[in-house]
């Protein structure tokens, strides 16, 4: 809501030297956000005046229409003499009133105006354009003023150039001040200064002579007033000062009845109808429409009905969206001039509609034409029901007044019948809920400001008034009484908390991995959840594959990308991608975040009640409704994992970087990680490694690691051989055991044992590992494979693998025997079990 | 040891004679002074105090002497010995410190060197903001609460008192989940008491409070940081995907002080001590009373404004940072958790992690928080 300053003094009596500034910080402080003031003619200086144009030259011969113009401005330039002006606009001719600014003058933005010499004709000055004369920026013409003007005339003060306007943004519960009268009481309020309250007026009974009305849905429509103008002037146009008011508040004057009519709603906050009762059918009518109804708006759309949908009606069918927009047929017409007759033709009776319809109706029918307009804003958030006579009245004064019509005596009125609406509140409720003590008369006084009728002493009784539907509950009726005694007041306490537990363990837990990664080199890269088809087929993840059932957007950001990540790689592996076209060569990026795993078989959710707490079944269905959504954690990698430098070589990011990535993340979690060969897209086929671990006693496969597939490298135009490691946190989280129990540290010697076993070049080192382990029994301390050789020696398809093995025991120093048997036994679990062979033996 | 001489024979106890002595211990004294180097040390020791060296005889010799002789000459030797191997180890050390000065001198390298073998990792400081925000409410007893980022209509929604048809419903401008209908329809179009629901991503973080006061039994207080969906094109300030921070606090006899001073206490603890908070009227479905939340402008103090001259980014030179909104729980949200109004009462807060993250550290795009640049995040380190 646009308020301009002058306006606004109307209602309010605010001193003098009170400024925009001075204004907006007080409704800043009573809660209305006015987000800014804009200063209107900042800057303008005169001579600013009207003008008549005596004569216009057209210049020919540059690339515009250039005119040379003479403008009688009386004897604002000093002399009476015309004054001449070069114009590069065309559309006034001789005769117009026009706005001149004479040398000497400023306009706003800081130009200044001096007689010059331009397209060979000394120019003493300008005529004005609306957008130059910070009118408005809706048209570049000059302004041409209603000829009664006089010449010589200060513009200034005619067309209230100098303004203040404060911008508000009006919040879902403030309906009521997308209206000046509503800002004028918040104002009036905020400056303990009476209000001079634009809905009092003589409002004349209603009868039934007026134009008669039927309403069929009274939910939809519980009041509707009518009234009827005739002989309506054609000649008559909207005074400027109407203009300027609706310009200032953000609005476009159209014609003189669509302007009075628009002026009342921004006054009242009453959104009127003004139909041609010539182009009506009989009585107006208010229902639902019946589903493919037809109607063509004002705006030119035809639009197909649904049974929601209110409408008024006369005998042709739908002639209005209910408080959302009017009928092009039934619309008030322009008073346009037949060339031939000279004469005006164009509406000169009009039925004026000023109705209350029901906020949810007017919001669906808005949302499904997808129609936004100044009557539906104010619909939704609540009309004042009882403005509607009030301002049906100001529309009419104004007609009578501005287009010489005549108010036919006939009103018509109908009312469904409602109680107020009252509000049981402990007087003291307001003290209670902000933690301070105000009193009950502070209270009483600060609802009655707001418009409240209020009895009683400890219980308060409170009728709210008519313009407050957003007023319910008493805690509604607290923040009025919190907010008028200002927020500012309100002292700094702290409630006494029981003692909370501290982070859960799954929380720790992935900041500890978060850090663990970070140590590792890893860079933190959350990345969007959304994706598309095409990247699963870049990852080669066939059709078939349950990463392929996404849960999809109805209205995603880019049709590219409707669904949500099953799996974390796309975002990060984009990331990579896009630091690589940065120039980042160098790179290893991890990310932890939900992936989203429909079944494809959830329900549609319940919406149970809001009264009550749902129920236990009620909150299982909501629950069964949404799809898994574990959390995962991911790695990539690429280009080199330790840099060449002085001290070497450097080494690149392998498929080992990324397993190890996975085992540093299980680590953290004190989990044992079992690594194992798979196959997997998007990893290379021989070069992933898949990733187990026990959950509840069974070995679960929880992610993979390893280098991409080079076709994917390539579909995803990644560096060669970028590394990857995905892993389910929720399932690592599931193969937590208890606390870990502490090692024993021995004092004994350690004995050392090196033993090199070959092996079929297919056997995985970690199975000899596990063999010598359990051969080598307790007595083994640590064990470590040191080397792997390949080669003529070892024979075609075999490798060795050389491992260190420590003994110790916890109780004595080992004999040499008890040592080697210890080792023996670790290479005959090898052997049995990898067919391993003791190398030179 | 050698054999005791058999006999005593006076000639050759001449060098027991005192000068003799003094004569053996000067020159090996004079001969170890004048060792240049370690080498010369070595030869010259095995020269003057080895077993062949002449005090090493004299003192084989004192054996012959009478038994009355024997105890002075054997003073007198073991004197001139002591004073040898004095000698000996202060040069040998002098000699031995001058070979490592020169040593150490020679293997000394150039220790600025850079070693940036590893590039060093990083978590983004938006997780990182995050729990840091999060640890200033879990010191005060305040627990983590947490929920799906695929949320049912419900909990987004409906339990927050924003009906369906509500004015604030159309402020969230929300994704979306296709129910699989195929027909491009959302679930929850429907009227009647029957009729389902959508899921949506969530909005806000706002759900998990619901999801809280389901699962707990008052008092309830905690702190629920997520991420979170609105339907926003990513520019220089607005991002369809960002994280909140939202706080909970439901007891018996809370009030908007307490929520003032909750508040008051977050600024103390992420910006320091001395800055001025202020609650401005506003609305949210899911409190009333509702309230916006400034805080003092923490680098200009609010000296910018009015003072062209001297303008602050941190603050547009308005003196003041918008936080977030908050206010005292709706007790219809208290009502669809089937909490007693009449008896518990509560508050709440939230805000962007964004945008704090940008006034706190001087960020100017958003895009470069969203992207994934290691340039941006690296720098952040593991803690902020
Ligand atoms: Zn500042």
């Amino acid at each position: 809501m646009r308020v301009p300053l002058s306006w606004l003094r109307e209602y309010v009596d605010l001193p003098a030297t009170e400024t925009g500034r001075d204004v907006q910080a007080k409704l800043v402080a009573a809660g209305l956000e006015v987000e800014r003031v804009e200063q209107l003619g900042a800057g303008l200086k005169g001579p600013l005046v009207v003008g008549n144009v005596l004569a216009i030259e057209e210049l020919t011969g540059f690339k515009k229409p250039i005119r040379y113009c003479q403008v009688d401005v009386s004897t604002a330039n000093g002399t009476g003499e015309p004054q001449n002006i070069v114009c590069g606009a065309t559309n006034f001719r001789v005769g117009d009133k026009v706005v001149v600014i004479l040398p000497g003058g400023v306009l706003p933005g800081n130009f200044e105006i001096s007689a010059r010499k331009t397209y060979g004709r000394l120019s003493e000055g300008m005529i004005c354009s609306a957008r130059e004369l910070g009118m408005g920026t809706d048209h570049d013409g000059i302004v041409v003023l209603p000829p009664e003007h006089e010449v010589g005339t200060d513009a200034i003060e005619l067309l209230e150039l100098v303004d203040e306007v404060l911008d508000i943004a009006v919040t879902p519960d403030r309906g009521y001040c997308l209206s000046m009268r509503g800002v004028a009481r918040e104002t009036a309020i905020a400056y303990g200064l009476p209000l001079r309250d634009p809905a009092l007026l003589d409002v004349p009974e209603p009868n039934p002579h007026g134009y008669e009305v039927k309403i069929s849905d009274p939910v939809g429509c519980d009041r509707f007033t009518a009234r009827t103008v005739t002989d309506l002037d054609l000649e008559a146009h909207s005074p400027i000062w109407l203009q300027r008011r609706l310009q200032k508040a953000g609005m476009r004057p159209i014609s003189l009845a669509v302007d009075i009519t628009n002026y009342v709603m921004l006054e009242l906050g009453q959104p009127l109808h003004a139909y041609d009762k010539n182009r009506l059918d009989g009585p107006l009518g208010v229902r639902r429409a019946q589903p493919g109804e037809k109607l063509t708006t004002l705006d030119g759309v035809q639009r197909i009905l649904d049974s929601e949908d209110l409408v008024i009606t006369d005998n042709s069918g739908p002639i209005g969206l209910a408080g959302v927009m009017g009928g092009a047929h039934t619309e008030i017409a322009d008073a346009v001039r037949d060339e031939e007759t000279r004469e005006l033709h164009g509406t000169t009776e009009v039925v004026i509609e000023a109705a209350h319809f029901d906020p949810v109706a007017v919001a669906r029918t808005g949302r499904r034409h997808k129609l936004i307009s100044e009557a539906s804003k104010r619909f939704e958030r609540g009309v004042d029901p009882q403005a509607a006579s009030a301002a049906a009245q100001r529309t009419v004064d104004l007609l009578v007044l501005l287009a010489g019509g005549t108010a036919e005596a006939g009103v018509t009125e109908i009312v469904s019948p409602s109680a107020p609406r009252t509000i049981a509140m402990a007087a003291d409720h307001p003290d209670k809920v902000a933690g301070m003590e105000y009193g009950r008369q502070a209270v009483v006084r600060h609802l009655q400001q707001i418009g409240c009728d209020v009895y009683g002493s400890d219980e308060l009784t409170v009728t709210v008034p008519s313009w407050r539907p957003d007023l319910a509950e008493p805690n509604d009726l607290a923040e009025e009484v919190i907010r008028l005694e200002g927020y500012e007041t309100l002292p700094s306490t702290l409630p006494k908390i029981p003692p909370g537990r501290g982070l859960t363990e799954t929380q720790r837990l992935l900041r500890r991995i978060g850090r663990a990664l970070a140590g590792a080199g890893y860079v933190e890269a959350p990345t969007y959840p959304f994706l598309g088809e095409a990247v699963f087929d870049q990852l080669g993840i066939e059709t078939g594959d349950p990463r392929r059932r996404t849960v999809t957007l109805l209205n995603p950001l880019s049709d590219e990308e409707p669904a949500l990540r099953t799996t974390l790689l796309p975002g990060l592996l984009g990331a990579l991608r896009r630091n690589e076209g940065r120039g980042s060569r160098d790179l290893a990026l991890f990310e932890t975040g939900l992936v989203f795993l429909p079944s494809g078989e959830e329900p549609a959710p319940p919406r149970p009640g809001v009264d009550r707490r749902p129920l236990d079944e009620e909150i299982a269905a909501l629950d069964a409704a949404l799809p898994h959504q574990p959390r995962h954690v991911a790695v990539v990698l690429a280009g080199a994992r330790e840099q060449a430098g002085w001290w070497g070589q450097g080494r690149p990011a392998s498929w080992a970087d990324a397993v190890q990535a996975a085992r540093t993340v299980a680590c953290e979690a004190g989990v044992e990680l079992t690594v194992s060969s798979g196959q997997y897209a998007p990893w290379h086929p021989g070069r992933c490694a898949a990733l187990h671990v026990v959950v509840d006693g069974e070995q679960t496969l929880i992610g993979h690691a390893g280098e991409l597939h080079p076709r994917v490298v390539k579909a995803l135009g990644l560096p060669e051989r970028t590394a990857a490691m995905e892993l389910d946190l929720e399932l690592l989280e599931r193969a937590r055991t208890g606390a870990l129990v502490a090692p024993r540290v021995s004092t004994f010697p350690v004995a050392t044992q090196d033993v090199a076993l070959v092996v079929d070049a297919s056997v995985p080192a970690n199975e000899v590992e596990s063999a010598l382990r359990e051969g080598a029994g307790e007595l083994l301390e640590s064990l470590r494979l040191f080397d792997i050789f390949t080669g003529e020696q070892i024979g075609e398809g075999r490798k060795s693998l050389a491992y260190a093995l420590r003994f110790r025991a916890a109780d004595r120093t080992l004999t040499a025997e008890e040592t080697s048997a210890a080792r023996t036994a670790a290479v005959a679990a090898a052997s049995l079990r990898t067919g391993a062979v003791l190398r030179g033996a | 040891m050698s054999a005791p001489n058999k006999s005593y024979d006076p000639v050759e106890v001449e060098a027991l004679k005192p000068e003799e002595i003094e004569r053996m211990r000067d020159e090996a004294v004079a001969a170890i002074a004048a060792a240049p180097d370690l080498k010369t040390l070595r030869e010259v020791k095995a020269a003057h105090v080895g077993d062949r060296s002449p005090l090493a005889l004299a003192n084989r010799e004192l054996s012959a002497l009478p038994p009355h002789a024997r105890a002075d000459a054997g003073k007198r030797v073991g004197q001139a010995r002591g004073a040898v191997n004095k000698a000996l180890a202060a040069r040998q050390e002098e000699l031995e410190a001058e070979r490592d000065a020169r040593v150490l001198v020679e293997e000394a390298v150039d220790v600025t060197l850079p070693y940036d073998r590893i590039p060093l990792g990083a978590r983004h400081p938006l997780t990182t903001l995050a729990d840091r925000i999060t640890d200033v409410f879990v010191a005060m007893g305040y627990e983590v609460a947490e929920g799906p980022e695929v949320e049912a209509e419900w909990y987004n929604f409906d339990a927050l008192n924003i009906a369906k048809d509500h004015p604030a419903r159309t402020m969230q401008d929300t994704f979306f989940v296709d129910s699989g209908r195929g027909d491009g329809t959302r679930l929850g179009d429907g009227l009647g008491p029957d009729a389902s629901g959508d899921v949506v991503l969530r909005t806000h973080t706002s759900p998990v409070q619901i999801r809280s006061m389901l699962d707990r039994e008052p008092p309830v207080y905690v702190i629920c940081p997520g991420r979170v969906y609105r339907t926003d094109e990513l520019d220089a300030t607005h991002t369809p995907v960002f994280h909140q921070i939202e706080l909970l606090a439901v007891d018996e006899g809370l009030t908007m002080a307490d929520l003032k001073g909750t508040l008051d206490h977050m600024v103390l603890s992420l910006f320091g001590e001395g800055l001025k908070t202020r609650l401005r009227p506003n609305y949210f479905p899911f409190t009333e009373p509702s309230a916006e939340m400034d805080m003092e402008c923490y680098v200009c103090h609010g000296a910018s404004v009015g003072d062209p001259d001297n303008p602050c980014r941190t603050c547009s030179s308005e003196g003041w940072i918008e936080l977030g909104g908050c206010g005292m729980v709706n007790p219809r949200v208290l009502a669809a958790c089937g909490i007693d109004a009449d008896r518990y009462s509560g508050f709440a807060f939230g805000f962007g992690i964004e945008r704090l993250l940008m006034f706190r550290h001087n960020v100017e795009d958003m895009r470069d928080m969203v992207e994934g640049d290691v340039r941006f995040t690296r720098p952040f380190g593991m803690e902020i």
